[in-house]
């Protein structure tokens, strides 16, 4: 026999609302595509049909109003560093950041010389989860996705 | 036409224009007297028997003390091709534009212009193309010292900052 009655007496069931509110918000973490470089073709390729990123309930989106995570997927340059800050502000609250590939994490093959390069992205916008590789294979990114649900579960006390 | 024709046919058209020939490397060069430079380019392009139709890329160089900017032209017709240089001295670089005889010059030269800074005379559109407006100095130079900061947002890796660079 089922937990949850499926004839429509007695499922009710008993939570704590915050516990509740973070179940919902981690099921389908909408996603800003926010391809930058090489990393992006990884990003593509996860969201495409072979590993059908849709499966998690995250699909990519244009708008940063309807966005709740924001994977930087590549270089971020100096000039576009503003950029990324200002749509990074526009998302809606809860908003989450993955940062994919050594370049977003860290400036990457530029970390020493790229004199046009910010070094990780974690200087102009906060982080949660850091996909290391360059670039990262499809299943890192997903494993990156999972990380951020965990996390989401964990959230501390509703805001 | 090879390399030591060309050259023979500028230096009999325009005096004093070519301060260098070399056809012993790969891809035979003449280096320019940039004062001479559009006319020369002019020749080369409507000539008959010139009739470079192609200019692949303008490059620019640091050659430590002069800086220089180098034009590799090809014939389509002709089957033929020259590298031109121009070296232009560090303090105040200036050589003509030549972005109204080769389309391709446009962008090349603003880029040549965005990185080491050789100012082109003429261009009808000289501003920065990759790097953001504001910047300051040409990075590719190679006495260029990187700034710590740009806009407030640190240049340097966490690792790089402090008293090493
Ligand atoms: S981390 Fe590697 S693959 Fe990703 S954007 Fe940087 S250089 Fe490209």
């Amino acid at each position: 026999m089922s937990w949850f009655d499926l004839k429509g007496e007695n499922n009710i069931l008993f939570t704590k609302l915050n516990d509740f509110v973070n179940w919902s918000r981690q099921g389908s973490p909408w996603a800003m595509g926010f391809g930058l470089a090489c990393c992006a073709i990884e990003m593509m390729a996860t969201g495409a049909s072979h590993y059908d990123l849709d499966r998690f309930g995250t699909f990519f989106r244009a708008s940063p109003r309807q966005s709740d995570v924001m994977i930087v997927a590549g270089t971020v340059t100096l000039k576009m560093a503003p950029v990324l800050r200002r749509l990074y502000e526009q998302m809606a609250e809860p908003k989450y950041v993955i940062s994919m590939g050594s370049c977003a994490n860290a400036g990457g093959p530029y970390w020493q010389y790229g004199y046009h390069v910010l070094k990780g992205v974690d200087q102009i916008v906060p982080v949660d989860v850091y996909v290391p590789g360059c670039p990262p294979r499809p299943e890192a990114l997903i494993e990156g996705l999972l990380q951020l649900k965990e996390k989401i579960k964990k959230e501390g006390t509703l805001k | 036409m090879t390399a030591q024709e060309i050259n023979d046919r500028i230096q009999n058209t325009f005096a004093d224009s070519v301060l260098e020939f070399n056809d012993t490397v790969l891809q035979p060069y003449l280096k320019i007297n940039p004062a001479k430079f559009y006319e020369v380019c002019q020749y080369l392009r409507d000539n008959e028997d010139m009739d470079f139709n192609f200019l692949n890329s303008v490059s620019g160089v640091d050659y430590g003390e002069d800086l220089g900017v180098v034009y590799h032209l090809y014939s389509m017709t002709r089957k033929h091709k020259i590298v031109l240089k121009v070296i232009l001295p560090r303090e105040n670089p200036q050589v003509s534009s030549i972005a109204d005889l080769w389309r391709t010059a446009d962008w090349h030269e603003r880029e040549v212009y965005d990185l080491f800074g050789v100012v082109f005379l003429n261009h009808p559109n000289l501003r920065r193309i990759l790097l953001p407006d504001d910047w300051e100095g040409y990075p590719l130079r190679k006495d260029y010292v990187q700034p710590e900061t740009y806009n407030g947002i640190p240049v340097l890796h966490p690792d790089m900052r402090g008293d090493s660079k």
